[in-house]
């Protein structure tokens, strides 16, 4: 770990990446995430890397299956409307089970929307816009130190799970500055050296054909097909029991639950020591993971509480899972803005209060 | 004892194709994996794979390869060359794929100057999707969305896909060759070996447009197929250098 | 302690790195903060700002809807984040470009004439460092010393001869 430094969010989580072993990223500028480019064109070269601005989000995700699938640790970014046409990149990448580290830096929509933060591509990042059967664990940091780990640990855990990972920040985590010590960087992989550590990546079998790779996602025989899409969901199983994070705060003694991600869940803590000093004791759960969501956590809340709350930048798609996880034990309640308005603490918490009163609460 | 004249090759692999008899895909993969074993080079060869008919030419291209999502083959191949800048990095893209959902990703490629080679099929029709209006259908041919023949007034023209990488700077041999006669078919495996060579030398980008036919979807026999190359695509289609890093035009 | 703070003025004012420099010195001081800047269109020559936390515990948002400071370089600045103040706040205009009083009588007005000053010194662009100046005196939120080093730091890297300029400047207002 480093000392301490003053950085932008967007410059963290691409300096993290880099040192998370990152050698390739492929960019197209799209407004609040424009500094991760800017840094990695400027910076990558000098690291042994390669930067492309590609012509469109569609190339940038192509490209990053391209270096993937040829055993490179990729990482590519965007915003909301360019993660949509990343999509059917997506689809390929877990289809083809190739790894790369997607980061959006969420803004709001829809349509061009606008710019400032949102939280209304829940769907996009947790159900996707691809096709068929597949899935992507989604991060959501609520902190510049947060986003920089998850972004270097998410590099190993592609690798590791040969899979697409999401982290889904906002505009308000990419351009804010924060104190973070950034992770010391992982061993340099030569690109010689690649079929050693990825034995299923394209590199040219050398002189030995009986080692030929294909990096594919057509299957026509539904038989083989099927059995594929079983296989990735065994992976899928195994991601559920292994990345599932949360963080919770005092939920077994609150009257009300905040369910909230990201910079919402910064708010909201903040809002629950407002709460606090008016005697009405409100718990969090964070989840980390969007997918696979953290419904255990919902386990742990009692009959002290009277309602759950999903507080989202959004019209409400995270409140689906909240409802999952709350089992109809409670009523659940929405607590939105949306359209880059944020929710000052101050108004989450008379919301709460609110809620809470209208459920029986004090 | 007899010396065999034509037998399998290392670069293909022995299984049946899935192509129809008369199809052209058949001789251009093999004059890429020929020129790859004959230039020492299939172990170090990566290849990028369409969608369309040629989907499945990792099964029998005996090189690493991938399949591509529709048209993205150019980008994909630019992701590999970052990471293995001495393999020859081949894409390998139909007219549809390559001339219409993936017009952007190969005039970039072409712009940037990568350093990889595309094999362009062009046989005026899409084939695995059952005989429809391409980006090169010519005007006046029947297809199953052009069904009275290509109207211009209705579908515009078709594309010169050669003459049109020729102007981008960062393409540097850019070659259209036909594959109807043993004549051509030699040319088209010169014009294979000076892409790879030029890619080789890292000129910049290398292009070897394949006229190519598509029997079952035109609707015509064979040896028909080889008389509509000739007489109807070659006049709208020329062959020749487009471009070449010794500057020697068509 | 929890200091909350708004700097704003025009796109080119230097309200950002004055906002950014506070906040190093903080890390400096091991404090906690966080800085978050307007971002948009309205960064081109338009009015700009940026929220400042600065605390000895950590932070959770970094949004503010109530303020300790306001340092305003123009006039829609003040107008904007006057009403923000906390009684007994601090609020920093520059009466170069404000020619009108503030309204809150509840809280401590500072008026500095820091494009005067700064040509006094020769250079209308460090404005945002006599402003500055008068910020960490008068709030005492970070220490001079502190601040005098973030400036070596930030301005060693461009030019060796701006951090005597600049040095001079955060010392140029007086009380």
């Amino acid at each position: 770990m480093s000392t301490k430094v003053l950085m932008k969010g967007n410059e963290a989580f691409a300096e993290a990446a880099i040192r998370g072993g990152c050698r390739y990223y492929f960019g197209y500028p799209i407004t609040p995430q424009n500094e991760i480019p800017e840094y990695m064109s400027r910076v990558l070269p000098q690291r042994g890397g390669h930067f492309i601005q590609a012509e469109s989000e569609i190339c940038a995700i192509n490209m990053a299956y391209g270096a993937g699938a040829a055993g490179g640790r990729v990482f590519i970014t965007s915003s909301s409307p360019g993660i949509a046409l990343m999509q059917e990149g997506m689809s390929f990448l877990c289809s083809a089970e190739v790894p790369t580290v997607i980061l959006t830096v969420s803004r709001c929509g829809p349509g061009i929307g606008g710019i400032q933060p949102g939280q209304a591509d829940y769907f996009q990042a947790t159900r996707g816009g691809g096709n068929g059967d597949y899935k992507v664990p989604v991060f959501a940091p609520s902190s510049v130190q947060e986003g920089a780990d998850l972004v270097f640990e998410a590099m190993e855990l592609a690798d590791k799970y040969q899979n697409p990972i999401l982290i889904f920040t906002d505009g308000l985590l990419g351009q804010m500055m924060e104190p973070v010590a950034l992770p010391d960087p992982v061993p340099e992989v030569k690109s010689t050296d690649i079929r050693k550590h990825k034995p299923w990546a394209l590199t040219g079998y050398g002189a030995d054909d009986s080692k030929r790779n294909t990096v594919i996602s057509l299957r026509l025989q539904p038989e083989t097909l099927e059995k594929h899409v079983q296989k990735l969901f065994t992976k899928y199983d195994e991601i559920e029991k292994t990345l599932t994070r949360v963080e919770t705060v005092d939920v077994e003694d609150a009257e009300v639950v905040i369910v909230a991600f990201g910079t919402v869940a910064r708010i909201a803590k903040e809002a629950i020591e407002m709460l606090a000093e008016q005697g009405i004791k409100a718990g969090l759960i964070r989840p980390i993971s969007l997918w696979p969501f953290p419904y255990a956590a919902f386990d742990k809340i009692t009959s002290k509480t009277k309602v759950v709350i999903s507080a989202e930048l959004s019209m409400g798609q995270m409140i689906q899972d909240v409802q999952l996880g709350v089992k109809n034990r409670f009523p659940v309640e929405l607590l939105s803005r949306t359209g880059g308005m944020i929710p000052t603490s101050l108004e989450i918490a008379e919301r709460t209060k609110k809620i809470l009163q209208e459920k029986g609460g004090n | 004892m007899l010396k065999p004249v034509y037998e399998y090759t290392k670069g293909m692999l022995r299984v049946d194709t899935n192509f129809c008899p008369g199809c052209t895909h058949g001789i251009s993969h093999r004059l890429i994996t020929e020129t790859l074993e004959e230039m020492g080079k299939l172990g170090e060869a990566i290849g990028c794979g369409p969608i369309g008919c040629a989907v499945l030419a990792h099964k029998f291209m005996n090189v690493d390869m991938c399949e591509c999502a529709h048209g993205r083959a150019p980008a994909v191949a630019s992701g590999i060359k970052r990471v293995h800048q001495n393999n020859l990095v081949f894409t390998y893209q139909g007219d549809g794929d390559l001339a219409s959902i993936g017009t952007a990703e190969i005039i970039h490629a072409a712009a940037r100057g990568e350093h990889i080679t595309t094999f362009f099929v062009n046989n005026a029709i899409y084939g695995m999707t059952g005989g429809q209006m391409a980006p090169t259908t010519l005007v006046g041919q029947k297809s199953t969305t052009s069904q009275a023949g290509r109207d211009i007034a209705q579908a515009g023209f078709p594309i010169k896909v050669s003459e049109l990488i020729a102007t981008l700077d960062g393409a540097v041999y850019v070659e259209r060759v036909a594959l109807n006669t043993p004549g051509n078919v030699n040319k088209a495996k010169k014009a294979v070996r000076r892409a790879f060579e030029v890619q080789e030398k890292k000129l910049g980008f290398s292009f070897v447009e394949f006229v190519s036919t598509c029997p079952t979807n035109w609707g015509v026999s064979p040896i028909a197929a080889m008389d509509f190359l000739k007489e109807k695509m070659l006049p709208y289609y020329p062959l020749g250098v487009f471009k070449s890093p010794e500057g020697g035009d068509a | 302690m929890l200091k909350k703070m708004f700097f704003a003025g025009y796109g080119g004012q230097g309200i950002m790195l004055a906002g950014q420099m506070v906040a190093s010195a903080a890390i400096l001081e091991n404090k906690e903060t966080t800085f978050f800047p307007s971002y948009g269109p309205e960064m081109r020559g338009g009015t700009a700002n940026c929220t400042v936390i600065v605390s000895d515990k950590p932070i959770s948002s970094p949004l503010i809807f109530e303020s300790d400071c306001v340092l305003a370089m123009n006039l829609p600045s003040m107008l904007k984040f006057e009403p923000t103040l906390k009684p007994g706040g601090v609020l920093l205009l520059n009466t170069s470009l404000i020619h009108q009083s503030a309204k809150r009588s509840d809280v401590t007005v500072l008026e500095i004439a820091a494009n005067e000053l700064a040509m006094e010194l020769g250079n209308a662009l460090v404005a945002n460092m006599i402003m500055l100046g008068a910020f960490v005196r008068t709030t005492g939120i970070v220490k001079g010393e502190t601040m005098e080093k973030v400036i070596h730091n930030v301005f060693a890297e461009k030019k060796a001869d701006l951090v005597d300029l600049n040095l001079k400047a955060f010392n140029h207002w007086k009380p």
